[in-house]
């Protein structure tokens, strides 16, 4: 049933944290809930939800949309957890043998995620003519060669952006040979610049078990609930893709966590321009809010010593939360970079436990009030104080690489671990902790707009580069309507061009990003 | 001195600084020598002078839109192919391989061929910074022949040119990388050992080796202070890129504005793939030949201009070209008033005494 927008659900999954809110149709919270994310992350999830609608301020049936961030993607590939076997597959040859697929991947994960990788002839050039002729057999070959299990495949045509007709072909090619397993086409993710398209496409191939399952897990937390509402996943713009588009592009949520917060916070804080520090349990992102968006990074990122393409929040993550842990040795002071992370209410000494941890040097110093708990064993000789003081230069620090100007600006602190943040940091002007804080990253996937990208190259013979700009721009915003953005607040949120040089005659690459609220469904 | 994997990183770093905007990525010259030397091994580098005099140098460079080289990879024995084509010609071998351009992905990517030829790098190039035609190279100022003009695609095409004179071989090599997908590999002015020494830049491989290894140690802007003569033109954040297409090349400016000490200035940057012209609050503080290059304030490293976008926080450094560029004919070749602008060129570190 089609039904206009009425409470939303942000839901942000962390390392340590799970965290839930509800906004009524003005913004307002209504309710909010932090557990522990839990090993399986299916019953944190769970908890958080039940913790929203239980209070009965939220009737659950009144819930229309749903969003969620959430680092799970990013983790599986740190930890090599549930990564599915790729064959990676380039169609490029002769071209592109100077560098091999994966020749820029760090061996651990290469040998982790490759189910082998081959260069069969075909590719594209950039005007869309034929490289060479796709060679479908040498591609079956490959794939009959490759010892089982293969999971996933991933496909990528030099010039596949331009058109995906060998990628698709080689799909079908797929589907003869293996059956049914899932193929990403780098079409489908990436734009112009193959290394790092590639190697955005076979993250994804490799991370669509992990997507299936949490996507699944979702939908059965909000049945369990009584919620029956639009799901969305937030992406590493910030903005939202419909749940179906996450299971073939679970890639794409990579980046989604400091995104969600710094927009979170921006939206609790009404500043525009300020510098936020996420701060959780097992580390800090700090970054800079322009114009109420996080600043985009200008350079390739890497998601875990991989290339890719992606434009992402321009963000510095530093080992440092409440979690972290205080060693002590021969070598004196060590903080982290391990973190007790979601074991924090077990193992922290000031939660009955026997790790110190920033939060308990926190405590000590009086920046929190947690309660000493009454079984909480407190060991001799930690240096609490110097503990506290090495967090706040290495806080400091990282603000100070981050800011843009030397002039004084405001710091939103947000994050669950956020009570080990000191009151004033040398450089920082105001220091701001909106209510709600420990939640700004779920209210941040609450507060997500719908978006839609487009990117074309154009041959300037025929038509004006006017005409081409006004295309592309109405192809994203039919692009972020097909999303579920409602057309009247639809608005064109980033646009690049590229002129294409040493032709004889002008091309134009344009890419185009369209943004726009939640329409109703 | 010999360019092993570890050694790699420094000279891309380097070339990004000399190529001055132009030259490509580095990043991809980079892994594509690493490939090379992780297949073939190490690669010397040579003096000149310590190669026979009627030894055959061969300087190899790639040219192309930098977006179509990014996309389409090189197969990797185009060089081989070039390289063969060369020895049947003047029926002798290629002693060493050079670096035509200075810059980006054309300092890196003739170390991947020389790996895969099994052959020692000559130290030095054809520009000492990056330029965006082949015929703007300083044997062209010393009458040396630009051909025969050898270019090459992933496919096997090979084409031979020989022209009347450099602006031809130009003329003649654009169509055909046109023809070849937009990129393709070449060779210019192949010459002997004793030919060269005094007809190119010499020492450009272990200078970039070395400014790259200061860079990643110690404060940027002293570095190429100390190294270069570099002066600062600017500190600020790119606040607007517009770039458009004239005869086939990609021209563009960007605007910076000055932050910090520099709050208040307005710098105009200029370039057709290289910066050409900076401009602060209107007046001209440098311009080509001299190198202009733009260091971006995350990971200190310079900017290539297609990569140059709104929001970033930029250091903007000029420092002084190589010495044939300031004589007459250098001018008359790559001065201002060959790029259409109006101007009189004079010495960035002139420009900069008379400010201060």
């Amino acid at each position: 049933m089609p039904r206009g927008l009425d409470l939303r659900l942000g839901i942000d999954v962390g390392g340590t944290n799970t965290d839930a809110v509800v906004l009524d149709p003005q913004d307002r919270v209504l309710a909010t809930c932090k557990v522990s994310t839990t090993p399986d992350v299916t019953s944190g999830i769970a908890a958080a939800i039940a913790g929203v609608v239980g209070e009965g301020a939220v009737p659950p049936r009144r819930i229309t949309h749903v969003m969620l961030g959430t680092t799970h993607a990013t983790n599986a590939i740190l930890e090599q957890r549930d990564l599915q076997r790729v064959a990676v597959v380039r169609i490029g040859g002769p071209a592109t043998h100077a560098i091999p697929p994966l020749a820029t991947w760090p061996d651990h994960l290469r040998r982790a995620v490759s189910a082998g990788e081959v260069i069969v002839p075909g590719g594209l050039e950039f005007d869309g003519r034929e490289l060479a002729p796709f060679d479908p057999g040498a591609l079956a070959r490959f794939l009959e060669s490759l010892e089982p299990p293969v999971e996933a495949v991933a496909v990528t045509g030099v010039f596949a952006p331009v058109c995906d007709r060998q990628e698709r072909e080689a799909e079908e090619v797929v589907r003869r040979v293996l059956g049914e397993v899932p193929v990403s086409l780098s079409a489908e993710i990436g734009s112009v610049g193959l290394l790092e398209r590639e190697n955005a496409t076979v993250l994804n191939a490799a991370l669509t078990r992990v997507a299936r399952r949490f996507a699944e897990a979702l939908e059965r937390s909000l049945a369990a609930n009584g919620v029956d509402a639009v799901a969305y996943f937030t992406q590493n713009d910030g903005t939202l893709m419909a749940l179906d588009y996450v299971l073939s592009h679970p890639v794409l949520t990579i980046g989604s966590g400091p995104a969600n917060s710094m927009r979170g916070a921006a939206h609790l804080t009404g500043l525009s321009e300020a510098v936020v520090a996420d701060i959780g349990g097992t580390s800090t992102d700090v970054g800079a809010l322009s114009n109420g968006f996080p600043r985009q990074s200008a350079i390739p990122v890497e998601v875990c010593g991989v290339r890719t393409n992606f434009r992402m929040p321009d963000i510095l993550s530093i080992p440092l939360g409440g979690g972290t842990r205080i060693h002590t040795g021969p070598d004196g002071l060590r903080l982290g970079p391990d973190s007790v992370g979601y074991r924090l209410s077990s193992e922290a000494c000031a939660f009955g436990g026997s790790t110190p941890t920033l939060t308990d040097a926190a405590v000590y110093v009086g920046r929190a009030d947690l309660g000493l708990h009454p079984n909480g064993t407190w060991p001799r000789g930690v240096p609490w104080e110097g503990a506290m003081e090495r967090a706040d230069e290495t806080l400091a620090e990282a603000i100070d690489r981050v800011r843009e100007s030397w002039r004084p600006v405001p710091l939103v602190v947000v994050g669950g671990g956020s009570i080990i943040a000191p009151d004033r940091i040398p450089g920082v002007g105001e220091i701001v902790r909106p209510s709600h804080f420990e939640v700004a990253n779920a209210i941040g996937a609450a507060i997500a707009q719908v978006s839609g990208q487009v990117e074309r190259v154009y041959h300037l013979g025929s038509r004006s580069r006017e005409a081409a700009l006004e295309e592309v721009r109405r192809m994203a915003a039919e692009e972020a309507v097909r999303a579920g953005a409602d057309p009247q607040s639809v608005e064109i949120v980033d646009l690049e061009e590229s002129t294409i040089a040493y032709l004889t005659g002008p091309a134009l690459r344009i890419r185009a990003r369209a943004a726009g609220a939640l329409g109703s469904l | 001195m010999t360019l092993g994997e570890p050694d790699l990183e420094a000279l891309a770093r380097g070339c990004a600084v000399f190529g001055g905007g132009g030259g490509g990525d580095p990043t991809l010259g980079y892994v594509m020598a690493r490939e090379a030397i992780r297949r073939g091994g190490p690669v010397a580098v040579v003096d000149l002078d310590d190669l026979p005099d009627d030894g055959l140098v061969l300087p190899v460079a790639m040219v192309g839109a930098p977006t179509v080289i990014e996309e389409k990879i090189p197969n990797g024995s185009e060089g081989g192919r070039i390289q063969a084509v060369y020895e049947r010609h003047f029926g002798r071998p290629v002693v060493a391989l050079a670096v035509a351009e200075l810059g980006g992905i054309e300092g890196m990517l003739p170390v991947a061929w020389a790996a895969h030829a099994g052959l020692p790098l000559a130290d030095c190039d054809l520009m000492g910074r990056a330029f965006p035609e082949i015929h703007m190279c300083t044997p062209n100022l010393h009458g040396l022949p630009i051909g025969p003009v050898v270019v090459a695609d992933e496919r096997g095409n090979v084409a031979t040119f020989t022209a009347v004179d450099a602006v031809w071989a130009e003329r003649l090599v654009r169509p055909t990388c046109a023809a070849m997908g937009n990129c393709a590999s070449l060779a210019i002015y192949p010459m002997t050992a004793a030919r060269a020494r005094a007809a190119v830049v010499r020492g450009s491989v272990t200078r970039a080796v070395r400014l790259g290894r200061l860079l990643a140690a110690g404060d940027p802007l002293a570095v190429l202070e100390a190294e270069v003569g570099a002066v600062r033109l600017i500190e600020g954040k790119v606040t607007d890129v517009e770039r458009w297409t004239t005869q086939g090349f990609a021209r563009g400016s960007a605007v910076v504005e000055g932050f910090g000490p520099d709050a208040g200035r307005l710098l105009r940057l200029e370039f057709q793939n290289e910066n050409l012209l900076a401009l602060l609050d209107g007046e001209p503080v440098a311009s080509v030949p001299d190198v202009i290059t733009v260091l971006d304030h995350h990971g200190a490293g310079a900017v290539v201009s297609e990569r140059l976008r709104y929001g970033q926080r930029v250091t903007v450094i000029a420092f002084p070209c190589h010495p044939a560029w300031r004589t007459a004919p250098g001018l008359q070749l790559v001065g201002p008033r060959a790029w259409g602008y109006d101007l009189d060129y004079v010495p960035v570190e002139r420009i900069h005494a008379a400010r201060a």
